[in-house]
Protein backbone atom coordinates (compact mmCIF):
# COMPACT_ATOMS: atom_id res chain seq x y z
CA UNK A 1 0.00 0.00 0.00
CA UNK A 2 1.17 3.60 -0.45
CA UNK A 3 0.46 6.71 0.51
CA UNK A 4 -3.02 5.55 2.16
CA UNK A 5 -5.02 8.54 3.67
CA UNK A 6 -8.49 8.00 4.99
CA UNK A 7 -10.77 10.99 7.14
CA UNK A 8 -13.47 10.97 8.77
CA UNK A 9 -15.00 14.79 8.77
CA UNK A 10 -11.94 16.63 9.94
CA UNK A 11 -10.40 14.18 11.57
CA UNK A 12 -7.49 11.81 9.85
CA UNK A 13 -7.35 8.55 10.74
CA UNK A 14 -5.04 7.69 8.30
CA UNK A 15 -2.33 10.38 6.79
CA UNK A 16 -0.13 9.22 4.98
CA UNK A 17 0.88 5.06 5.48
CA UNK A 18 3.07 3.16 2.86
CA UNK A 19 3.87 -0.51 3.61
CA UNK A 20 4.88 -3.47 1.58
CA UNK A 21 4.07 -7.00 3.64
CA UNK A 22 6.34 -9.96 2.28
CA UNK A 23 4.47 -13.07 1.62
CA UNK A 24 4.94 -15.82 4.36
CA UNK A 25 6.10 -12.85 6.82
CA UNK A 26 4.55 -11.71 10.29
CA UNK A 27 3.71 -8.34 10.02
CA UNK A 28 2.91 -6.50 12.99
CA UNK A 29 1.36 -2.81 13.46
CA UNK A 30 2.37 -1.51 16.92
CA UNK A 31 0.16 2.41 18.37
CA UNK A 32 -1.47 3.53 20.59
CA UNK A 33 -5.21 3.94 20.57
CA UNK A 34 -6.90 6.07 18.12
CA UNK A 35 -3.35 5.61 15.95
CA UNK A 36 -5.06 4.33 12.69
CA UNK A 37 -4.17 1.06 13.15
CA UNK A 38 -7.53 -0.47 13.06
CA UNK A 39 -8.65 1.96 9.83
CA UNK A 40 -5.63 1.06 8.09
CA UNK A 41 -6.18 -2.95 8.43
CA UNK A 42 -10.05 -2.66 7.48
CA UNK A 43 -9.02 -0.98 4.24
CA UNK A 44 -6.77 -4.33 3.50
CA UNK A 45 -10.13 -5.95 4.48
CA UNK A 46 -12.28 -4.32 2.74
CA UNK A 47 -14.28 -3.13 5.17
CA UNK A 48 -13.84 0.13 4.34
CA UNK A 49 -13.27 2.90 1.88
CA UNK A 50 -9.96 5.11 1.40
CA UNK A 51 -9.84 8.91 0.16
CA UNK A 52 -6.60 7.87 -1.54
CA UNK A 53 -3.67 5.77 -2.27
CA UNK A 54 -2.80 2.83 -3.85
CA UNK A 55 -3.59 -0.66 -2.02
CA UNK A 56 -3.16 -3.92 -3.31
CA UNK A 57 -3.34 -6.85 -0.90
CA UNK A 58 -3.12 -10.70 -2.74
CA UNK A 59 -2.70 -8.47 -6.37
CA UNK A 60 -6.11 -6.92 -5.86
CA UNK A 61 -7.81 -3.82 -4.57
CA UNK A 62 -9.55 -4.19 -1.45
CA UNK A 63 -12.58 -2.29 -2.87
CA UNK A 64 -13.54 -4.13 -5.62
CA UNK A 65 -12.16 -7.75 -3.98
CA UNK A 66 -14.80 -10.16 -5.20
CA UNK A 67 -15.40 -13.74 -3.26
CA UNK A 68 -12.79 -15.52 -5.08
CA UNK A 69 -10.43 -12.89 -3.58
CA UNK A 70 -11.94 -12.97 -0.34
CA UNK A 71 -11.52 -16.94 -0.12
CA UNK A 72 -8.04 -16.74 0.24
CA UNK A 73 -8.24 -14.05 3.22
CA UNK A 74 -8.58 -15.05 7.15
CA UNK A 75 -9.96 -12.44 9.41
CA UNK A 76 -10.04 -12.14 13.25
CA UNK A 77 -11.78 -9.29 14.01
CA UNK A 78 -11.80 -7.37 17.39
CA UNK A 79 -14.45 -8.40 20.17
CA UNK A 80 -17.14 -10.79 18.22
CA UNK A 81 -19.72 -11.46 20.28
CA UNK A 82 -21.98 -13.54 17.96
CA UNK A 83 -22.71 -17.26 17.57
CA UNK A 84 -23.14 -17.73 21.16
CA UNK A 85 -26.52 -20.58 20.54
CA UNK A 86 -23.86 -22.37 18.25
CA UNK A 87 -21.54 -24.66 18.72
CA UNK A 88 -17.71 -24.81 18.02
CA UNK A 89 -18.07 -27.68 15.67
CA UNK A 90 -21.16 -26.42 14.17
CA UNK A 91 -19.83 -22.69 13.65
CA UNK A 92 -16.40 -24.11 12.15
CA UNK A 93 -18.28 -26.88 9.93
CA UNK A 94 -20.46 -24.17 8.52
CA UNK A 95 -18.07 -21.53 7.78
CA UNK A 96 -16.33 -24.16 6.06
CA UNK A 97 -19.29 -24.94 3.13
CA UNK A 98 -17.92 -20.75 2.36
CA UNK A 99 -14.72 -21.41 1.07
CA UNK A 100 -13.95 -23.41 -2.63
CA UNK A 101 -10.57 -25.31 -0.72
CA UNK A 102 -11.77 -25.45 3.33
CA UNK A 103 -9.17 -26.92 5.63
CA UNK A 104 -10.58 -30.15 7.65
CA UNK A 105 -12.80 -29.18 10.19
CA UNK A 106 -11.40 -31.11 13.23
CA UNK A 107 -8.05 -30.42 12.23
CA UNK A 108 -8.58 -27.09 12.53
CA UNK A 109 -10.35 -27.34 15.44
CA UNK A 110 -7.37 -29.62 17.30
CA UNK A 111 -5.25 -26.60 15.51
CA UNK A 112 -6.21 -23.69 18.16
CA UNK A 113 -6.88 -26.57 21.15
CA UNK A 114 -10.48 -26.77 20.97
CA UNK A 115 -10.90 -30.07 20.23
CA UNK A 116 -12.36 -30.66 24.10
CA UNK A 117 -15.00 -28.11 23.50
CA UNK A 118 -15.88 -28.95 20.15
CA UNK A 119 -19.35 -29.83 21.64
CA UNK A 120 -19.81 -26.79 23.79
CA UNK A 121 -21.81 -23.56 23.00
CA UNK A 122 -19.54 -21.17 21.85
CA UNK A 123 -21.21 -18.85 24.74
CA UNK A 124 -20.37 -20.91 27.52
CA UNK A 125 -16.62 -20.71 26.63
CA UNK A 126 -14.00 -18.42 28.67
CA UNK A 127 -12.77 -15.41 26.28
CA UNK A 128 -9.62 -16.91 25.92
CA UNK A 129 -11.48 -20.06 24.00
CA UNK A 130 -13.60 -17.72 22.05
CA UNK A 131 -11.15 -16.09 20.36
CA UNK A 132 -9.50 -19.53 19.36
CA UNK A 133 -12.79 -20.27 17.82
CA UNK A 134 -12.38 -16.47 16.18
CA UNK A 135 -8.86 -17.89 14.94
CA UNK A 136 -10.63 -21.37 13.97
CA UNK A 137 -13.02 -18.89 11.71
CA UNK A 138 -10.38 -17.34 10.38
CA UNK A 139 -8.28 -20.22 9.22
CA UNK A 140 -10.84 -22.76 8.10
CA UNK A 141 -10.81 -21.30 4.34
CA UNK A 142 -7.42 -22.47 4.12
CA UNK A 143 -6.15 -18.41 4.05
CA UNK A 144 -3.17 -17.09 2.34
CA UNK A 145 -3.55 -13.79 4.60
CA UNK A 146 -4.69 -13.99 8.20
CA UNK A 147 -5.54 -10.64 9.88
CA UNK A 148 -6.04 -10.79 13.42
CA UNK A 149 -6.97 -7.49 15.13
CA UNK A 150 -5.70 -6.88 18.80
CA UNK A 151 -6.37 -10.23 19.24
CA UNK A 152 -5.00 -10.81 22.62
CA UNK A 153 -6.76 -7.78 24.15
CA UNK A 154 -8.43 -9.20 27.73
CA UNK A 155 -6.58 -12.21 28.22
CA UNK A 156 -4.74 -13.24 31.34
CA UNK A 157 -1.21 -13.86 31.17
CA UNK A 158 -0.51 -17.80 30.44
CA UNK A 159 -3.49 -17.16 27.96
CA UNK A 160 -1.87 -14.70 26.15
CA UNK A 161 1.31 -17.03 25.38
CA UNK A 162 -0.49 -19.88 24.54
CA UNK A 163 -2.44 -18.25 21.77
CA UNK A 164 1.27 -16.69 21.09
CA UNK A 165 2.08 -20.50 20.68
CA UNK A 166 -0.87 -20.95 18.46
CA UNK A 167 0.15 -17.85 16.00
CA UNK A 168 3.86 -19.49 15.98
CA UNK A 169 2.31 -22.56 14.46
CA UNK A 170 -0.19 -21.19 12.09
CA UNK A 171 2.94 -18.68 10.86
CA UNK A 172 5.20 -21.89 10.43
CA UNK A 173 2.74 -23.65 8.33
CA UNK A 174 3.51 -20.83 5.79
CA UNK A 175 0.36 -18.16 6.30
CA UNK A 176 1.37 -14.35 5.87
CA UNK A 177 0.12 -12.49 9.27
CA UNK A 178 -0.46 -8.95 9.64
CA UNK A 179 -1.57 -8.21 13.48
CA UNK A 180 -2.20 -5.51 15.26
CA UNK A 181 -1.39 -5.00 18.75
CA UNK A 182 -0.88 -2.25 21.56
CA UNK A 183 1.31 -4.99 23.47
CA UNK A 184 5.31 -4.62 23.07
CA UNK A 185 5.82 -7.96 24.02
CA UNK A 186 3.31 -9.43 21.63
CA UNK A 187 4.92 -7.69 18.41
CA UNK A 188 7.90 -8.72 20.04
CA UNK A 189 7.32 -12.68 20.10
CA UNK A 190 5.63 -12.79 17.63
CA UNK A 191 6.58 -10.46 14.30
CA UNK A 192 9.45 -10.42 12.17
CA UNK A 193 8.90 -7.18 11.15
CA UNK A 194 6.89 -4.32 13.21
CA UNK A 195 5.21 -0.62 11.79
CA UNK A 196 4.85 2.10 14.75
CA UNK A 197 2.14 4.25 13.51
CA UNK A 198 0.76 7.16 15.32
CA UNK A 199 -1.74 9.97 14.60
CA UNK A 200 -2.16 8.09 11.11
CA UNK A 201 1.59 8.62 9.53
CA UNK A 202 4.32 5.30 10.05
CA UNK A 203 6.93 6.72 12.11
CA UNK A 204 9.22 3.37 12.49
CA UNK A 205 9.04 0.33 10.68
CA UNK A 206 12.04 -2.54 11.56
CA UNK A 207 12.63 -5.65 13.16
CA UNK A 208 11.51 -5.64 16.52
CA UNK A 209 14.94 -5.53 18.01
CA UNK A 210 16.11 -3.23 16.01
CA UNK A 211 12.83 -0.63 15.85
CA UNK A 212 13.95 3.14 17.24
CA UNK A 213 17.58 1.85 17.74
CA UNK A 214 19.48 4.54 16.33
CA UNK A 215 17.23 7.47 17.32
CA UNK A 216 18.92 6.65 20.79
CA UNK A 217 21.06 4.41 21.43
CA UNK A 218 22.38 5.38 24.59
CA UNK A 219 22.62 2.91 27.58
CA UNK A 220 20.96 4.02 31.55
CA UNK A 221 23.75 3.51 34.29
CA UNK A 222 22.43 3.72 37.89
CA UNK A 223 24.36 3.74 41.17
CA UNK A 224 24.27 4.87 44.59
CA UNK A 225 26.92 7.56 45.53
CA UNK A 226 26.68 9.93 48.73
CA UNK A 227 24.07 8.26 49.76
CA UNK A 228 21.31 8.84 47.02
CA UNK A 229 20.96 7.11 43.47
CA UNK A 230 22.73 8.77 40.30
CA UNK A 231 21.84 8.19 36.74
CA UNK A 232 23.62 8.62 33.92
CA UNK A 233 22.80 8.38 29.80
CA UNK A 234 26.23 7.20 28.01
CA UNK A 235 27.17 4.96 24.28
CA UNK A 236 30.01 4.21 26.27
CA UNK A 237 29.06 2.40 29.25
CA UNK A 238 31.79 0.07 29.33
CA UNK A 239 34.13 2.93 29.65
CA UNK A 240 31.90 5.03 31.51
CA UNK A 241 31.73 1.91 34.49
CA UNK A 242 35.63 1.63 34.43
CA UNK A 243 36.32 5.59 35.28
CA UNK A 244 33.29 4.94 37.81
CA UNK A 245 34.91 2.53 39.53
CA UNK A 246 38.22 4.33 39.19
CA UNK A 247 36.69 7.26 41.40
CA UNK A 248 34.56 4.83 43.52
CA UNK A 249 37.84 2.87 44.56
CA UNK A 250 36.51 -0.77 43.60
CA UNK A 251 32.61 -2.04 43.65
CA UNK A 252 30.26 0.36 43.24
CA UNK A 253 26.71 0.51 45.47
CA UNK A 254 23.42 -1.35 43.38
CA UNK A 255 24.55 -0.75 39.88
CA UNK A 256 22.59 -1.17 37.07
CA UNK A 257 23.12 -1.14 33.51
CA UNK A 258 20.05 -0.55 31.27
CA UNK A 259 20.44 -1.15 27.77
CA UNK A 260 16.52 0.10 26.45
CA UNK A 261 13.56 -2.15 25.73
CA UNK A 262 11.58 -2.08 22.85
CA UNK A 263 9.32 -0.25 25.38
CA UNK A 264 11.42 2.40 26.21
CA UNK A 265 11.96 3.07 22.16
CA UNK A 266 8.62 2.63 21.54
CA UNK A 267 7.81 5.32 24.01
CA UNK A 268 10.16 7.88 22.69
CA UNK A 269 9.19 7.43 19.46
CA UNK A 270 5.26 8.14 20.14
CA UNK A 271 6.66 11.30 22.03
CA UNK A 272 8.54 12.35 19.55
CA UNK A 273 5.58 11.78 16.82
CA UNK A 274 2.94 13.28 19.42
CA UNK A 275 5.34 16.11 20.46
CA UNK A 276 5.99 17.13 16.66
CA UNK A 277 2.00 17.43 15.47
CA UNK A 278 0.54 18.97 18.41
CA UNK B 1 -16.56 -21.31 -5.52
CA UNK B 2 -19.73 -23.25 -3.83
CA UNK B 3 -23.07 -21.52 -5.16
CA UNK B 4 -25.09 -19.06 -3.05
CA UNK B 5 -27.84 -21.57 -3.16
CA UNK B 6 -25.69 -24.18 -1.35
CA UNK B 7 -24.34 -21.86 1.15
CA UNK B 8 -27.69 -20.02 1.58
CA UNK B 9 -29.27 -24.00 2.85
CA UNK B 10 -26.65 -24.20 5.30
CA UNK B 11 -27.82 -20.54 6.63
CA UNK B 12 -31.04 -21.68 6.99
CA UNK B 13 -30.07 -24.64 9.28
CA UNK B 14 -27.68 -22.56 11.13
CA UNK B 15 -30.06 -19.89 11.66
CA UNK B 16 -32.87 -22.37 12.78
CA UNK B 17 -30.48 -23.47 15.14
CA UNK B 18 -30.11 -20.02 16.94
CA UNK B 19 -34.08 -19.57 16.07
CA UNK B 20 -34.84 -21.91 18.00
CA UNK B 21 -32.01 -22.17 21.04
CA UNK B 22 -32.72 -18.58 21.71
CA UNK B 23 -34.93 -17.75 24.79
CA UNK B 24 -35.99 -14.44 24.18
CA UNK B 25 -37.08 -15.67 20.21
CA UNK B 26 -38.88 -18.09 21.63
CA UNK B 27 -40.60 -16.19 24.00
CA UNK B 28 -41.84 -13.67 21.62
CA UNK B 29 -42.40 -15.70 18.58
CA UNK B 30 -44.34 -18.58 20.52
CA UNK B 31 -44.82 -18.17 24.22
CA UNK B 32 -46.36 -13.99 23.99
CA UNK B 33 -48.75 -14.95 21.27
CA UNK B 34 -50.15 -17.92 22.96
CA UNK B 35 -50.55 -16.58 26.33
CA UNK B 36 -52.43 -13.49 24.65
CA UNK B 37 -54.75 -16.04 22.75
CA UNK B 38 -55.87 -17.75 26.03
CA UNK B 39 -56.00 -14.26 27.99
CA UNK B 40 -57.72 -12.42 25.45
CA UNK B 41 -59.76 -15.50 24.58
CA UNK B 42 -60.75 -16.18 28.45
CA UNK B 43 -61.93 -13.17 28.97
CA UNK B 44 -64.08 -11.69 26.37
CA UNK B 45 -63.94 -14.87 23.96
CA UNK B 46 -67.86 -16.72 25.36
CA UNK B 47 -70.28 -14.11 23.42
CA UNK B 48 -71.56 -14.76 19.91
CA UNK B 49 -70.74 -11.11 18.02
CA UNK B 50 -73.93 -9.68 16.49
CA UNK B 51 -76.00 -11.58 14.02
CA UNK B 52 -73.37 -14.38 13.82
CA UNK B 53 -72.53 -17.89 15.30
CA UNK B 54 -68.83 -16.18 15.50
CA UNK B 55 -67.61 -15.58 19.15
CA UNK B 56 -65.13 -13.19 20.03
CA UNK B 57 -62.40 -15.96 20.54
CA UNK B 58 -62.61 -16.91 17.02
CA UNK B 59 -62.59 -13.28 15.39
CA UNK B 60 -59.82 -13.26 17.68
CA UNK B 61 -57.59 -15.62 16.94
CA UNK B 62 -58.04 -15.25 12.76
CA UNK B 63 -56.54 -11.95 13.98
CA UNK B 64 -53.91 -13.66 16.31
CA UNK B 65 -52.97 -16.22 13.26
CA UNK B 66 -52.36 -12.86 10.89
CA UNK B 67 -50.13 -11.37 13.76
CA UNK B 68 -47.97 -14.27 13.69
CA UNK B 69 -46.97 -13.24 10.10
CA UNK B 70 -45.80 -9.93 11.50
CA UNK B 71 -44.18 -11.59 14.52
CA UNK B 72 -42.50 -14.08 12.70
CA UNK B 73 -41.32 -11.89 10.03
CA UNK B 74 -41.62 -8.29 10.52
CA UNK B 75 -40.86 -8.22 14.73
CA UNK B 76 -38.34 -11.53 13.98
CA UNK B 77 -35.82 -9.57 11.67
CA UNK B 78 -36.31 -5.90 12.73
CA UNK B 79 -35.20 -7.14 16.35
CA UNK B 80 -32.88 -9.78 15.23
CA UNK B 81 -30.39 -7.90 12.50
CA UNK B 82 -29.70 -4.90 14.59
CA UNK B 83 -28.45 -7.47 17.10
CA UNK B 84 -26.42 -9.38 14.32
CA UNK B 85 -25.27 -5.60 13.47
CA UNK B 86 -23.53 -5.26 16.77
CA UNK B 87 -22.44 -8.67 17.95
CA UNK B 88 -20.49 -8.90 14.86
CA UNK B 89 -22.07 -11.39 12.92
CA UNK B 90 -22.33 -9.16 9.81
CA UNK B 91 -18.95 -7.58 9.90
CA UNK B 92 -17.33 -11.16 10.06
CA UNK B 93 -19.96 -12.53 7.39
CA UNK B 94 -18.77 -9.66 5.35
CA UNK B 95 -15.16 -10.83 5.57
CA UNK B 96 -16.09 -14.19 4.33
CA UNK B 97 -16.68 -14.71 0.30
CA UNK B 98 -20.49 -15.81 1.42
CA UNK B 99 -22.33 -14.02 -1.26
CA UNK B 100 -24.93 -11.71 0.28
CA UNK B 101 -27.93 -13.20 -1.05
CA UNK B 102 -27.24 -16.30 1.10
CA UNK B 103 -27.33 -14.19 4.44
CA UNK B 104 -31.22 -13.36 3.07
CA UNK B 105 -32.03 -16.71 2.31
CA UNK B 106 -31.15 -17.77 5.61
CA UNK B 107 -33.92 -15.00 6.87
CA UNK B 108 -36.41 -16.17 4.37
CA UNK B 109 -36.04 -19.71 5.30
CA UNK B 110 -35.95 -19.09 8.98
CA UNK B 111 -39.02 -16.88 8.98
CA UNK B 112 -40.92 -19.38 6.58
CA UNK B 113 -40.28 -22.44 9.33
CA UNK B 114 -40.96 -20.31 12.21
CA UNK B 115 -44.22 -18.87 10.49
CA UNK B 116 -45.64 -22.42 10.34
CA UNK B 117 -44.51 -23.60 13.88
CA UNK B 118 -46.21 -20.59 14.79
CA UNK B 119 -49.46 -21.19 12.66
CA UNK B 120 -49.86 -24.69 13.81
CA UNK B 121 -49.67 -23.87 17.68
CA UNK B 122 -52.11 -20.85 17.25
CA UNK B 123 -54.91 -23.34 15.39
CA UNK B 124 -54.42 -26.23 17.57
CA UNK B 125 -54.61 -23.62 20.92
CA UNK B 126 -57.91 -21.98 18.41
CA UNK B 127 -59.06 -25.55 17.75
CA UNK B 128 -59.15 -27.11 21.36
CA UNK B 129 -60.53 -23.98 23.13
CA UNK B 130 -62.44 -21.73 21.28
CA UNK B 131 -63.71 -24.13 18.66
CA UNK B 132 -62.33 -22.97 15.72
CA UNK B 133 -63.20 -24.66 12.48
CA UNK B 134 -59.85 -25.95 10.82
CA UNK B 135 -61.74 -25.10 7.08
CA UNK B 136 -62.10 -28.10 5.12
CA UNK B 137 -62.48 -26.70 1.56
CA UNK B 138 -59.68 -26.57 -0.80
CA UNK B 139 -60.64 -22.64 -1.91
CA UNK B 140 -59.78 -21.75 2.00
CA UNK B 141 -56.76 -23.12 1.69
CA UNK B 142 -55.72 -21.47 -1.11
CA UNK B 143 -56.44 -18.47 -0.08
CA UNK B 144 -54.13 -19.08 3.05
CA UNK B 145 -51.42 -19.95 0.36
CA UNK B 146 -51.62 -16.28 -1.11
CA UNK B 147 -52.29 -14.59 1.81
CA UNK B 148 -49.18 -16.17 4.13
CA UNK B 149 -46.91 -15.93 0.66
CA UNK B 150 -47.60 -11.75 0.10
CA UNK B 151 -47.84 -11.32 3.86
CA UNK B 152 -44.53 -12.67 4.77
CA UNK B 153 -42.78 -11.67 1.50
CA UNK B 154 -44.19 -7.58 2.25
CA UNK B 155 -43.40 -8.20 6.38
CA UNK B 156 -39.66 -9.93 5.71
CA UNK B 157 -38.71 -7.13 3.47
CA UNK B 158 -40.39 -4.28 5.86
CA UNK B 159 -38.42 -6.17 8.72
CA UNK B 160 -35.03 -5.95 6.82
CA UNK B 161 -35.73 -2.50 6.15
CA UNK B 162 -36.72 -1.31 9.78
CA UNK B 163 -34.16 -2.96 10.98
CA UNK B 164 -32.03 0.12 10.62
CA UNK B 165 -34.53 2.05 12.94
CA UNK B 166 -33.27 0.63 16.34
CA UNK B 167 -29.96 2.66 17.34
CA UNK B 168 -29.02 -0.43 19.27
CA UNK B 169 -29.50 -4.23 19.25
CA UNK B 170 -29.95 -4.42 23.19
CA UNK B 171 -32.92 -2.09 23.02
CA UNK B 172 -34.75 -3.06 19.46
CA UNK B 173 -37.32 -5.10 20.96
CA UNK B 174 -38.56 -1.90 22.21
CA UNK B 175 -38.83 0.01 19.18
CA UNK B 176 -40.13 -2.62 17.27
CA UNK B 177 -42.23 -4.52 19.52
CA UNK B 178 -44.81 -1.28 19.81
CA UNK B 179 -45.48 -1.09 16.39
CA UNK B 180 -46.67 -4.21 16.03
CA UNK B 181 -48.75 -4.02 19.05
CA UNK B 182 -50.22 -0.78 18.24
CA UNK B 183 -50.84 -2.16 14.63
CA UNK B 184 -52.91 -5.07 16.57
CA UNK B 185 -55.09 -2.67 18.22
CA UNK B 186 -56.19 -0.46 15.50
CA UNK B 187 -56.10 -3.55 12.77
CA UNK B 188 -59.01 -5.50 14.32
CA UNK B 189 -56.92 -8.21 16.49
CA UNK B 190 -57.66 -7.30 19.59
CA UNK B 191 -61.37 -5.55 19.09
CA UNK B 192 -63.59 -5.96 16.00
CA UNK B 193 -62.67 -3.89 13.32
CA UNK B 194 -66.45 -2.95 12.51
CA UNK B 195 -66.05 -0.64 16.30
CA UNK B 196 -63.63 1.22 16.02
CA UNK B 197 -63.92 4.63 15.09
CA UNK B 198 -63.65 5.61 11.30
CA UNK B 199 -60.58 7.22 11.49
CA UNK B 200 -58.54 4.53 12.93
CA UNK B 201 -60.39 1.82 10.66
CA UNK B 202 -58.98 4.54 7.55
CA UNK B 203 -55.53 4.63 9.22
CA UNK B 204 -55.14 1.23 10.07
CA UNK B 205 -56.55 0.75 6.20
CA UNK B 206 -52.15 1.96 5.09
CA UNK B 207 -51.17 -1.15 7.01
CA UNK B 208 -50.66 -4.42 5.81
CA UNK B 209 -52.30 -6.27 9.17
CA UNK B 210 -55.75 -4.95 8.70
CA UNK B 211 -55.72 -6.68 5.64
CA UNK B 212 -54.07 -9.87 6.58
CA UNK B 213 -56.77 -10.19 9.57
CA UNK B 214 -59.68 -9.52 7.32
CA UNK B 215 -58.23 -12.36 4.65
CA UNK B 216 -57.38 -14.47 7.39
CA UNK B 217 -61.25 -14.23 8.75
CA UNK B 218 -62.15 -15.36 5.20
CA UNK B 219 -60.11 -18.45 5.85
CA UNK B 220 -61.32 -19.40 9.59
CA UNK B 221 -64.56 -18.01 10.06
CA UNK B 222 -67.97 -19.28 8.97
CA UNK B 223 -69.94 -17.50 5.31
CA UNK B 224 -71.67 -15.46 7.81
CA UNK B 225 -68.80 -13.32 9.62
CA UNK B 226 -68.72 -11.15 6.44
CA UNK B 227 -71.50 -8.93 7.90
CA UNK B 228 -69.06 -7.99 10.29
CA UNK B 229 -66.93 -6.49 8.19
CA UNK B 230 -67.33 -2.98 7.51
CA UNK B 231 -68.00 -3.28 3.93
CA UNK B 232 -69.81 -6.17 4.64
CA UNK B 233 -67.51 -8.94 2.62
CA UNK B 234 -64.10 -10.06 3.54
CA UNK B 235 -63.20 -7.91 -0.09
CA UNK B 236 -60.36 -10.43 -0.68
CA UNK B 237 -59.33 -8.84 -4.42
CA UNK B 238 -58.58 -5.93 -2.26
CA UNK B 239 -56.98 -7.31 0.12
CA UNK B 240 -54.42 -9.04 -2.74
CA UNK B 241 -53.90 -5.29 -4.12
CA UNK B 242 -52.92 -3.90 -1.14
CA UNK B 243 -50.47 -6.84 -0.12
CA UNK B 244 -48.55 -6.59 -3.36
CA UNK B 245 -48.34 -3.05 -3.23
CA UNK B 246 -46.17 -3.75 0.35
CA UNK B 247 -44.50 -5.99 -0.87
CA UNK B 248 -43.13 -3.56 -3.56
CA UNK B 249 -42.97 -0.77 -1.31
CA UNK B 250 -41.33 -3.21 1.17
CA UNK B 251 -38.89 -4.30 -1.63
CA UNK B 252 -37.62 -0.61 -2.42
CA UNK B 253 -37.14 -0.03 1.23
CA UNK B 254 -34.93 -2.47 1.79
CA UNK B 255 -32.98 -1.71 -0.87
CA UNK B 256 -32.89 1.67 0.07
CA UNK B 257 -32.67 1.74 3.56
CA UNK B 258 -31.08 -1.19 4.64
CA UNK B 259 -27.13 -1.53 6.22
CA UNK B 260 -24.74 -4.09 6.78
CA UNK B 261 -22.54 -1.98 9.63
CA UNK B 262 -23.74 0.37 12.27
CA UNK B 263 -24.36 4.02 11.70
CA UNK B 264 -21.09 6.41 11.64
CA UNK B 265 -18.53 3.45 10.27
CA UNK B 266 -17.44 3.28 6.76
Amino acid sequence: MANLRKTYGDVVAVDDVSLTITTGECFAILGPNGAGKTTTVEILEGYRSRDSGEVSVLGVDPAHGGRSWRAQLGIVLQSARDLGDITTHEAVAHFATYYPAPADVDTTIASVGLTDKAAARISTLSGGQRRRVDVALGLIGAPQLLFLDEPTTGFDPQARREFWVLLQQIKAGGTTIMLTTHYLDEAEALADRVAVIAAGRVIALDTPDQIGVGEDDSVEVSWRQDGRMHREFTTSPTSFVGELAAVLGGEIPELVIRRSTLEDRYLALIDQAQSSTS
Amino acid sequence: MPTAWRIGRGRISLELRQFFRDRESAVFNFALPVLLLIVFGSVFGGQDLGGTDVSFAQYFVAGMIASGILYTSFQNLAISIPIEREDGTLKRLRGTPMPKSSYFMGKVGTVVVAYVAQIIVLITVGRVFYGLAIPTELSAWVTFAWLSALGLIACTLLGIAYSVVPRQGKGASAVVAPVVLVLQFISGVFFIFSDLPTWMQNLASVFPLKWLAQGMRSVFLPESAAALEVSGSFQLPLVALVLSAWCIGGAIAAVVFFRWSPRGTN
